[in-house]
């Protein structure tokens, strides 16, 4: 027997566990922009909490994993949306009906609310259960809508918007205007003076001709004189305006909580799959990661940076994909190779990886096998003036020597030359002993430097090297392989190709 | 109502827009003298000849339908021009008609176009009387078929009907809307009603028992600014209607310019070749598969409209020719030769007399030139690529049927190569049904094509006397080793033979 339907987001709703503020590594993983942009059109649906808030359990993650998964086929998709557009329509009119002055124009406008509430309801609770979802959100939600949808007090608010909006389309009355006299009238077959003209000029028609109507701004106020009129005709059809007036009264609180709950929390799902769909638009792959709740084997195939992805994508340049596999005890991948070369690149997209897993969401990469975290920490290099070098290394160490001090063994620590203001020696020295830290922790960490001693430290650790075009070693490919360290080849292939190696430059001052 | 003396069944389109290859046509034809004495000044009747003589006609039925609506012209140039003037200052006078200060409300929309109609009414009028007194005197189709329709549309009746209309717009009784509820009890639909009579006296005096009424206070500002938004609502469609009405009329009169200025362009290109003396016929057009191409004192109109005194023109056989292959002396005449054979295809596909005695020929799908570009000299290496980009584009757009003239083409490379390739575009161009005039210095070219004796080529030599002078002329003959430019080389260095 399926749970009692709480939230699209848990299982069981927690309530007052989410996060307003941004996790502090948001930023140096670019997860910043990416939930800025994904979220960008949806502000009325106050999400970001939602996205501040990672899981930690497996089996909350597999049930938000199965929503999406969803969500993901489009005649799933197709009915939220239609629901979601519906529900926002439904707030605007409710937004005029309380800004507008006039007693008669808030009705109308409230009647319109209930209405298309309704529609939004109704539809959702026919369509949903036809699409078969399988997810345990949906289902359970299914259940809900039938149960909801079905009682008395529905179908009843149902049927009497129906008859009122009906009664009111079919008032229809006429204006005289003659100076500054106007008569209010019903309106009693009289004939349309555009047609009799159209007529007696037809023998001048030819093909398209330019349209001389004028459009309207459509200002949800009236004029006092339209007021006057409206005054006027709700004179002239005294019944259906009564019932109108009695029907705000009675229907103030007609919207159901956990309907307009659904509403929001589903936004986390379309808001992410919409933002994805851009890049599965330009050929790259999203995917379902596997996840454990211990650290165990790790691999990620045709891996990508979001962020980095995004502004490529408007650029119109390509994206390149990246990989790793670590394989117990294998837990520290350190990463070496030319400057531009994607290193930092590759780091961010270890942390995003992980991070959009633990929210439950499919990952921007061919295949993902990951841990859930329990923390991630992150340490990046920030630029700053030679100056303030002796105090950075500083603020440096005592930032690292509290990510060790708060990592646990389930925690990803990603690093980024986070020893560079120093000396090569020191900082070899002070690399070293925080790496074997971490290792002995048993975090799984990310590292990128450009000491090489660090990619060998031990078994737990793995050489990953930034390359370049064998062709012509000025071009970075971005790929980051599994390799040792390069040491002086990179920059000795670069010294050929400009004619400056040893042998080159001997030759060339000979002469 | 329609106009039709361009198209037996289509209204001939001015603005459409011209071939790709009009700078080309323009610039190696030379059309641009011919073009400026058929204008006369007038830059409409310019922009309408050059449409009507880069865009053909494509059958010869449709050319004899406008040869003959010509001869008409011809004829009765007087009428066939002040039937323009009619069109032009209807034209104009529809400009003069102030649009008001607020354009875009449909109060100003109907005010104006009521006072288009009205002004238009007069030119319509004027139209009628003209066709009233002149209908006898034209014999083509085209003309006869419109007499008849300005009689029948514009009768006395219809055009006092129109008058009581525009009367009416003025609205002295009040305007009377309908109007539904909309989005948020907002009024919407507003439509325009004709009051009933006996119902709008009952109401007029005040408090009956139909309706509730109320009257706007004469200082109320904005209850008078509401009653006019009102009122454009409510009149939205009817100025619409109104105005699409006097646009459409707007637009006969614009069409009846559009292809009078055609002909008038006609008679303005008659009046100047007739001074000079020089021929005009009415050409006698086949269908393409006859190959037909045969002419008596063949000129090239745009040289002749430029020099003192009267040109050179040419005789020419070539009939079943499907290549033309045309060398000889510098100078000698043979672009001259080229130009008249190309100008004359299109003064004939567009229903236009030729500049000749007599010409005879098959239609074709689409003149095309690929001439050499002096002025990319300059770019020296780009210029054989420029020439193939050229030739390329050419062979996009060209099709069966089509007329190829090419004048030095290949010429940009050495001989060996520029002859193999010209050999390998003529070939696959004449096999598809293309007909090419060719004007070579490029002799292996033009020796290999000829010891084929392939009865579908003609070849014609630029004429040089004995003494070396040229008359002009170009007369069948095969090619000659080296073109005549050596001669002047001889002259200028003081070479010895």
């Amino acid at each position: 027997m399926e749970k009692t339907f709480q939230s699209i987001l848990f299982e069981d709703r927690r309530a007052g566990e989410l996060r307003a503020a941004e996790p502090t590594f948001f930023s140096d993983l670019r997860l910043d922009a990416v939930v800025e942009e994904l979220l960008s059109g949806r502000e009325e649906y106050d999400l970001a909490p939602f996205f501040h808030t990672p899981l930690r359990e497996p089996g909350e993650v597999t049930y938000r994993q199965e929503v999406a998964r969803d969500l993901e086929r489009g005649e799933v998709r197709e009915v939220v949306e239609d629901f979601a557009r519906r529900m926002r329509a439904m707030r605007e009119c409710l937004s005029l009906a309380g800004k507008l002055h006039h007693e008669l124009q808030k009705q109308r406008w409230f009647l319109d609310a209930a209405g298309v509430y309704c529609e939004a309801v109704r539809s959702l609770a026919r369509e949903l259960p036809q699409r078969e979802p399988a997810s345990r959100g949906l289902r359970a939600l299914s259940d809900y809508l039938a149960g909801y949808a079905g009682s008395e007090e529905f179908s009843g608010l149902e049927e009497e918007v129906r008859a009122l909006r009906e009664d009111l389309a079919g008032v229809v009355y006429t204006v005289h205007i003659r100076g500054n006299r106007v008569r209010v009238d019903t309106y009693e077959g009289e004939e349309d003076y555009g047609d009799e003209i159209e007529r007696v000029f037809a023998r001048f028609a030819r093909g398209a001709a330019k349209d001389h109507r004028v459009r309207f701004r459509d200002p949800p106020e009236l004029s006092h004189v339209e007021e006057r009129i409206l005054e006027l005709v709700a004179r002239l059809n005294p019944d259906v305006f009564g019932r109108l007036d009695e029907f705000c009264r009675r229907r103030r609180d007609y919207l159901d909580e956990t309907v307009a709950a659904f509403d929001r929390e589903v936004q986390f799902y379309l808001a992410y799959l919409e933002y994805a769909g851009r890049f599965r638009e330009a050929g790259l792959p999203f995917c379902y990661p596997e996840v454990s709740e211990e650290v165990g084997e790790t691999r990620v195939e045709e891996g990508f940076d979001l962020a980095l992805a995004a502004s490529l994508l408007r650029e119109g340049g390509s994206v390149v994909k990246n990989g790793f596999h670590l394989r117990h005890p294998e837990r520290i991948l350190v990463v070496t190779g030319p400057n531009q070369g994607g290193k930092t690149t590759f780091a961010r997209m270890v942390g995003q990886l992980h991070y959009l897993a633990s929210l439950g969401l499919p990952v921007p990469a061919a295949e993902a096998h990951l841990h859930i975290p329990d923390a991630i920490f992150t340490h990046f290099e920030r630029e700053e003036g030679v100056e303030r070098l002796r105090s950075k290394l500083e603020d440096d160490l005592v930032r690292l020597h509290e990510i060790l001090r708060e990592a646990t063994g389930e925690s990803l620590i990603v690093l980024n030359e986070s020893f560079s203001s120093t000396t090569l020696e020191d900082a070899a020295r002070i690399g070293t002993d925080l790496l074997g830290r971490i290792e002995r922790l048993g975090a799984l960490c990310v590292c990128v430097t450009f000491i090489d001693e660090l990619a060998t430290l031990g078994e737990e650790t793995v050489s990953m090297v930034g390359t370049v075009d064998p062709e012509d070693p000025s071009v970075r490919t971005f790929r980051i392989v599994r390799k040792p360290p390069e040491g002086l080849a990179y920059a000795l292939a670069l010294a050929r190709k400009y004619g400056l190696t040893y042998e080159d430059l001997k030759r060339r001052v000979k002469r | 109502m329609r106009v039709l003396l361009m198209h037996r069944d289509r209204d001939f389109d001015p603005g459409g827009g011209l071939p790709e290859n009009t700078e080309d046509l323009t610039r190696d034809l030379g059309l641009e003298p011919l073009l400026q004495a058929m204008a006369s000044g007038d830059d409409f009747v310019y922009e309408v000849a050059r449409k009507a003589l880069l865009d053909g006609l494509s059958e010869p039925e449709e050319i004899l339908y406008r040869q003959r609506a010509l001869a008409d012209c011809l004829e009765e140039a007087e009428v066939v021009r002040e039937i323009h003037r009619v069109a032009i200052e209807a034209i104009e006078g529809e400009r003069k008609v102030f649009v008001g200060l607020l354009h875009d409300s449909p109060r100003s929309i109907l005010n104006r176009a009521v006072q288009v109609l009205g002004m238009f009414l007069g030119h319509l009028r004027r139209l009628r009387g003209l066709a009233d007194e002149h209908a006898g005197s034209f014999s083509s189709e085209a003309f006869g078929r419109f007499f008849e329709m300005v009689r029948r549309d514009l009768s006395d009746d219809y055009l006092a009907e129109v008058e009581r209309h525009l009367g009416e717009l003025e609205f002295s009784r009040g305007m009377l809307f309908s109007a539904r509820l909309g989005r948020g009890n907002r009024g919407r639909d507003y439509v325009l009603r004709v009051p009933r009579r006996q119902r709008l006296l009952e109401r007029l005096p005040f408090g009956d028992r139909s309706g509730y009424g109320f009257t706007v206070p004469d200082r109320d500002v904005s209850g008078f600014r509401a009653l006019d938004e009102l009122s454009d609502w409510g009149l939205n469609r009817v100025a619409d209607v109104t105005a699409r009405s006097a646009d459409n009329i707007l637009g006969f009169f614009e069409l009846l310019r559009a292809e009078l200025a055609f002909y008038v362009g006609c008679l303005n290109l008659r009046d100047r070749l007739a001074a000079r003396g020089e021929p005009l016929c009415f050409p006698t057009p086949e269908p393409i598969e006859k190959k037909a191409l045969s002419a008596r004192g063949l000129y090239d109109v745009s040289l002749s409209l430029s020099v003192e005194g009267r040109v050179v023109g040419n005789d020419i056989d070539a009939d079943g020719k499907g290549l033309v292959m045309i060398t000889g002396a510098n100078q000698g005449g043979k672009s001259t030769f080229l130009r008249s054979v190309g100008l004359a295809q299109l003064m004939m596909q567009c229903g236009m007399f030729v500049p000749a005695g007599s010409f005879r020929a098959s239609i074709c799908s689409g003149v095309f030139t690929h001439y050499r570009r002096e002025e990319d000299e300059r770019m020296r290496s780009g210029r054989l690529d420029e020439e193939l980009g050229r030739m390329g584009r050419i062979a996009e757009r060209i099709g069966p049927g089509g007329m190829l003239l090419c004048n030095e083409s290949f010429s940009s490379t050495n001989e060996r190569e520029g002859s193999e390739m010209a050999r390998q575009v003529v070939r696959a161009m004449v096999e598809s049904g293309v007909r090419v005039f060719f004007v070579t210095h490029l002799y292996d070219l033009a020796r290999s094509l000829y010891d084929r004796r392939d009865g579908g080529m003609l070849f014609l030599r630029a004429e040089r006397l004995p003494d070396g002078s040229r008359t002009f002329r170009l007369l069948p003959g095969e090619p000659l080793p080296t073109s005549y430019g050596w001669d002047s080389y001889r002259r200028i260095f003081d070479v010895r033979a």
